[in-house]
């Protein structure tokens, strides 16, 4: 660099005339432009841009000049400096540019690869369907209640009024439970029915009383693709002043249509259960047939037998006996009660051909019905 | 109860058009269970007609006896010439009228009938036997007709070969429908038709010289009548309408006398016995049986008595099990042709019973001597008292009319005073109970028509018919009511119910449970409760385990699993096997539901009285009576518990996966878990952890690999592992509500530490006293590394933490985190003797 002097003219200094300003700048950007990957047009930005480069150079020298002379050069080298640090900046965009598209495509993957570390599980679906039932009627305002699977005689059958030798009482295939000292005299049995929750529920509690129990309950059934020894009913009570046969009909088609839908008609039929007074089955229309197959053998169907009617359960208006056996005044208290076959409404809402699959317990079985039905 | 249409129609007037379907659908809105409706002779077509045999030739030579007939058909072949026929069987004789089915005919099957070349002759149709024709299964042979009908006439009329017959599965409380006149009953109703009631018969009075009865239980039979008929022609069998009739019942026909008391039983719903009067000794006696006593039924088993049993004697003792069955001493003998004299000889005389026997002590009988008859099936559901003399006469009648009889003027009716059962009812009760208005006109008529009287106003007095035992209780009444309007008509209404609580804690965190055992990849099974010791010794059990102490059923399905379960693993370890052996091989099950577990005393439960509420003291002793049946969760695991595939190497289940399961229950429950070492078969005593909840020492379960001899035992792949949790127990201590942290912004200090201990040391301990050193800046630790190795020396192992460190309200200096450091490090070289490594 030159030292100050005044005498000095700087126009003579070679380096800051405008034409090798331009020069400068016009090689810089020419540089930058011809720079084809980061790694060029890096260097090509220590040559154009760095200590020892032309306008790097240009510019020590302004300090020399004169005062007067040294604002033009300034401008002259700012402008220039200006639009190289411009055509680097540009250059350097777009090669970064190139190279992230080239990398993003040398990085891609097959997405399309099966992905299924964390194993998958699910619940059974009558547990689920319990759980759909429950909450409907919770919704309703019921509570849930719950009882022992081996259950008193007492309240099994005697508090149902099924008396000790009521023909009904060998309806009903029981396991006996023996006593500790092995007789059968235990006064114990598999419960047959969730109804002794009822007897139950009404002894913790005066009316009004809502309640409903999902529970297993067990038969001397053979397993076969309709039966099974051990199966599940959900099983309802509703004891309250004025409640009406018409009010166990609303609420059993409330069932039906919030967990099957609304096409498939009811039927209600008058049967016996001692429990109940009046008392009715419900059957629903085959969902398959819709009945086609009543007395029609060249479309008979095999999940009514054609029949016609899929039996849904048993139901009634609580007999007064078992009131008063529950502590319940049936003077100022009425009620209803209904117990359903949850395996059966499984495989009506879930096309399920064949009991033993809810029991086998494979997991192919299991598996698609997820979390929740 | 079976019922034929065309015998029905004998009492209800049915429209003609009136199919059995028709008819079905109606009385199931009545409230029969009419369970089919079979279609007797649907694809029948005749021609099928009386033939004679005129001629038979015995053809020899062939592997069984052939005979070559000719039978006169009258003209129903066109021709009028005999018909040439080969025939396999032999039960016939020329001259004998049998049954002929002709080409172009179908029997049932469907059997279309050609003529064909047979054993070297034409044989143009067939003679036919009762199952060929679809009319029972109880015999092969060729129907042999009485002799008077014409060759020619039609036999599918004849023989009532088409007909409709209803199935009806009858509840309990509908005795009277296990009869013709019952069911007829409902008909008439459902139709609005009247009935033409058989039991509506001339009878004659009781007079004071029939067959001497004395009832000395008056209890157990409040009703005895007696009727007798002499002369009776042995050889006169049952005619075609009488046989059929009981076919169609699937009723055997066994000899006309019996025939007839099992027709009128059918019809009229009265049981009736007949005894073979010649073999009776002296007065009948109905009283209880003494000790010792035994009768032989006429099913040929000797039985022993109870004192309980109810019996009909004569002076050389029992000669019936009342209501159940009779006894072979006084049986009415089968007809049999005498050898010399060719005569048929049988019962000639018999004495007609039509007894009302105590409900309860006939359902008890036929329990006790496991014999269910339809006699007993009557009398348990209930018979109509004032039937018996009409369904005596009834029988008297058909032995005079059918079988030559001459009935004796005698009548005996003993009848214990019946009160009259009247029920008082509200008018408007069936109106309350359906929740709409019948109104008293419609609810009397109603009652009329189910064979009630009914008088008063707006209270109803109220006299059930005596065939309706079960009608007791206003709201029997009212049914009746209901039932017979429709239920179809009752109108739906909601009930307004209270606003609920929603799902108790409890509940929610059984749901909580399974979700999150579905969600970490377990998938649920439901298995039977049922076990028996094979179970227990696959577990490796010790004898005097008491988990070996079980509920025991009294008639399990499979005398081999005898017991309830009192642990879950033996019905998930099956479910387990299942799996494998369909291909399933990498599996993680689990299983909640209820155990059984016994006192070793267990009081047996009271029977409380149900005209009121037990009393607090009987409902404890109730439910102390029950075994403890808390419900449980277990998991089991097996093959890759996180596959292997494109992206690596999988991990195989692990003992610590099980323990893992427990963790996540615990979680799901709001429960932390302490985890410590232990034993307890069937776990591997290497790898079993015993879980405690969380600052307690309540054992909740266990979870580990399983021993190598119960893998062994119960052939499941190596290195399976299981967990099983009490969650009962989990929830013990209610709800946790959990409260906010306070989440500090301030930066982390992490620090690691790794220390030598010795191999036996758990590494629950080196951490718990790690915390307790480090102090509150500590804010979590976390084991990242396990070494055992020469550089840490034998019986040692290293164990890594990061520990991080932080502050609420400052950031902490590198010295302060530090020393936090240092009396983690000291706390645990103090508690378990750990060394620093490295230094």
């Amino acid at each position: 660099m030159s030292a100050p002097n005044k005498s000095y003219d700087p126009v003579e200094v070679e380096a800051l005339k405008p034409e090798e300003v331009e020069r400068a700048r016009d090689e810089a950007v020419a540089a930058f432009a011809a720079a084809t990957s980061l790694d060029e047009l890096k260097q090509a930005k220590v040559a154009h841009t760095g200590d020892r480069s032309a306008l790097s150079l240009a510019n020590r020298e302004i300090g020399a000049l004169p005062p007067h002379a040294k604002a033009a050069a300034g401008k002259l080298i700012g402008q220039a400096r200006g639009a190289v640090n411009q055509a680097l900046a540009k250059r350097q965009t777009e090669l970064e540019a190139e190279r992230d598209a080239r990398v993003l495509v040398e990085e891609a993957v097959d997405v399309t690869l099966p992905y299924d570390r964390a194993p998958r599980g699910a619940r059974h679906p009558l547990t689920t369907l319990a759980e759909r039932i429950e909450d409907t009627f919770v919704a309703m305002g019921y509570s849930i209640a719950s009882g022992p699977e081996v259950e008193a005689e007492w309240l099994n059958f005697d508090a149902l009024n099924l008396g000790p030798d009521h023909p009904a009482r060998s309806m009903q295939d029981t396991f006996f439970v023996a006593a500790a000292d092995g007789s059968p005299d235990s006064g114990l049995v598999m419960r047959t029915q969730t109804s002794p929750v009822q007897i139950r529920s009404m002894l913790e509690k005066q009316p009004p009383l809502y309640a409903v129990s999902v529970g297993r309950v067990y038969r001397t059934d053979e397993l076969d693709a309709t039966h099974t020894p051990v199966f599940r009913q959900v099983e309802g009570i509703a004891v309250d002043e004025g409640i009406t046969f018409g009010d166990l009909k609303g609420t059993i088609e409330l069932l039906v249509s919030k967990l099957i839908g609304d096409e498939l008609e009811l039927r209600w039929r008058p049967s016996y259960f001692p429990f109940t007074e009046p008392s009715a089955e419900v059957d629903l229309q085959c969902f398959v047939c819709r009945g086609a197959s009543v007395g029609n053998p060249d479309a008979p169907c095999r999940t009514c037998s054609s029949e016609g009617w899929i039996e849904l359960g048993g139901c009634g208006v609580v007999n007064p006996r078992v009131l008063v056996a529950s502590g319940v005044d049936p003077e100022r208290y009425s009620g209803f009660a209904f117990g359903l076959g949850l395996e059966r409404i499984l495989m009506n809402r879930h096309n399920v051909a064949d009991m033993r699959d809810m029991v086998e317990g494979d997991v192919r079985f299991t598996l698609p019905f997820g979390m929740e039905i | 109860m079976r019922v034929p249409l065309s015998w029905l129609r004998e009492y209800v007037d049915l429209p003609a058009g009136v199919t059995g379907r028709e008819l079905a659908a109606k009385l199931i809105r009545a409230g029969l269970e009419v369970e089919t409706v079979e279609q007797l002779g649907a694809d029948l077509k005749g021609p099928l007609v009386v033939g004679e045999v005129l001629s038979i030739e015995e053809l020899t030579g062939f592997k069984k006896p052939i005979r070559h007939c000719f039978v006169n058909v009258g003209d129903a072949n066109g021709t009028g010439e005999p018909q040439e026929i080969v025939c396999g069987a032999r039960n016939f004789a020329v001259g004998d009228k049998v049954v002929v089915v002709l080409p172009g005919a179908v029997l049932p099957g469907p059997f279309p009938i050609a003529a064909r070349q047979t054993y070297g002759h034409t044989s143009a149709g067939m003679i036919c036997s009762a199952r060929e024709l679809g009319m029972g299964d109880d015999h092969d042979g060729i129907i042999v007709l009485p002799s008077h009908y014409e060759p020619g006439t039609d036999a599918i009329e004849l023989l009532e070969l088409v007909d409709e017959v209803l199935d009806i599965a009858v509840t309990p409380d509908r005795g009277y429908c296990l009869s013709m006149r019952g069911v007829a009953r409902e008909a008439a109703a459902a139709y609005g038709l009247p009935l033409a009631d058989p039991a509506l018969l001339d009878v004659p009075p009781a007079n004071s010289y029939g067959y001497l009865v004395k009832v000395a239980d008056p209890a157990g039979c409040d009703r005895f009548v007696a009727r007798t008929v002499v002369g009776i022609d042995p050889a006169a069998q049952s005619p075609i309408w009488l046989q059929r009739r009981l076919q169609k019942m699937h009723v055997r026909p066994i000899s006309l006398t019996v025939d007839i008391t099992n027709y009128v039983m059918l019809e009229v719903g009265q049981p009736l016995h007949a005894y073979d009067k010649s073999r009776v000794d002296g007065p009948i006696q109905v009283r209880r049986a003494e000790a010792g006593e035994v009768l032989t039924t006429l099913d040929g088993q000797k039985r022993e008595l109870s004192a309980e049993d109810l019996l009909i004697c004569d002076n050389s003792g029992p000669i019936g099990l009342a209501g159940v069955m009779g006894g072979a001493s006084t049986e009415i003998l089968d007809p049999v042709v005498d050898q010399e004299t060719g005569a048929v000889v049988g019962s000639t005389e018999v004495i007609i019973e039509a007894a009302h026997f105590d409900p309860v002590a006939i359902a008890r009988a036929a329990k006790r001597h496991k014999l269910p008859s339809e006699a007993s099936k009557r009398f348990e559901r209930g018979v109509d008292p004032e039937a018996s003399r009409a369904a005596a006469q009834r029988a008297v009648d058909l032995l005079v009319l059918i079988a030559g009889g001459t009935a004796e003027a005698g009548v005996t009716d003993i009848a214990a005073p019946h009160p009259v059962r009247t029920i008082t009812i509200a008018a408007d009760l069936p109106d309350r109970i359906a929740g709409l208005e019948y109104g008293r006109e419609t609810v009397a008529r109603r009652l009329q028509e189910v064979g009630c009287s009914v008088a008063g106003g707006d209270l109803l007095e109220v006299t059930p018919p005596t065939w309706r035992p079960d009608l007791t209780d206003p709201n029997d009444l009212a049914e009746e009511v209901i039932r017979l309007e429709g239920y179809d008509n009752v109108p739906a209404r909601m009930p307004t119910v209270p606003p609920g609580q929603g799902l108790t804690p409890v509940q929610r965190m059984h749901r909580r449970v399974g979700v999150a055992l579905a969600g970490a990849g377990y998938v649920e099974v439901h298995n039977y409760p049922f076990l028996g010791e094979a179970a227990f010794d696959g577990l490796g059990l010790a004898a005097d385990d008491v988990r070996r102490r079980t509920v025991k059923l009294v008639n399990p399905l499979n005398d081999e699993e005898p017991a309830l379960r009192t642990t879950l693993l033996p019905g998930l370890l099956a479910a387990v096997r299942r799996n494998i052996g369909r291909g399933n091989t990498d599996l993680a099950l689990f299983e909640t539901g209820l155990v059984f577990l016994p006192e070793a005393e267990q009081p047996v439960a009271p029977r409380p009285a149900v005209d009121r509420r037990p009393s607090d003291e009987e409902i404890a002793a109730l439910n102390a009576a029950l075994p403890h049946q808390p419900r449980r969760v277990a998991v089991a695991l097996t093959g890759e518990r996180l596959p292997s595939g494109w992206w690596g190497k999988g991990a195989p289940a692990s003992w610590a996966d099980a323990v893992e399961a427990a963790r996540t229950v615990a979680r799901a429950a709001g429960v932390e878990l302490t985890v410590r070492q232990g034993q307890y078969l069937p776990w591997h005593p290497g790898r079993c952890a015993e879980l405690l909840v969380a600052g307690t020492d309540r054992v909740v379960g266990h979870a580990g690999e399983l021993h190598p001899r119960v893998v062994k035992a119960l052939h499941l792949p190596e290195r399976t592992v299981v967990a099983e949790i009490d969650l009962d127990l989990l929830t013990a201590d209610g709800e946790l509500q959990a409260q906010g942290p306070t989440v500090s912004s301030y930066p982390v200090a992490t620090q690691d530490v790794a220390l030598i201990v010795d191999a036996a040391v758990p590494a629950a301990e080196v951490e718990a006293a790690l915390r307790e050193g480090a102090g509150e800046l500590l804010e979590a630790i976390r084991l990242f590394d396990v070494f055992t190795g020469e550089q840490v020396g034998e019986g040692k192992k290293s164990l890594a933490y990061a520990l991080r460190f932080r502050a609420t309200d400052r950031t902490l200096t590198a010295d302060e985190a530090s020393a936090a450091r240092e009396a983690a490090v000291a706390a645990a070289l103090a508690s378990t003797g750990a060394v620093l490594r490295g230094a």
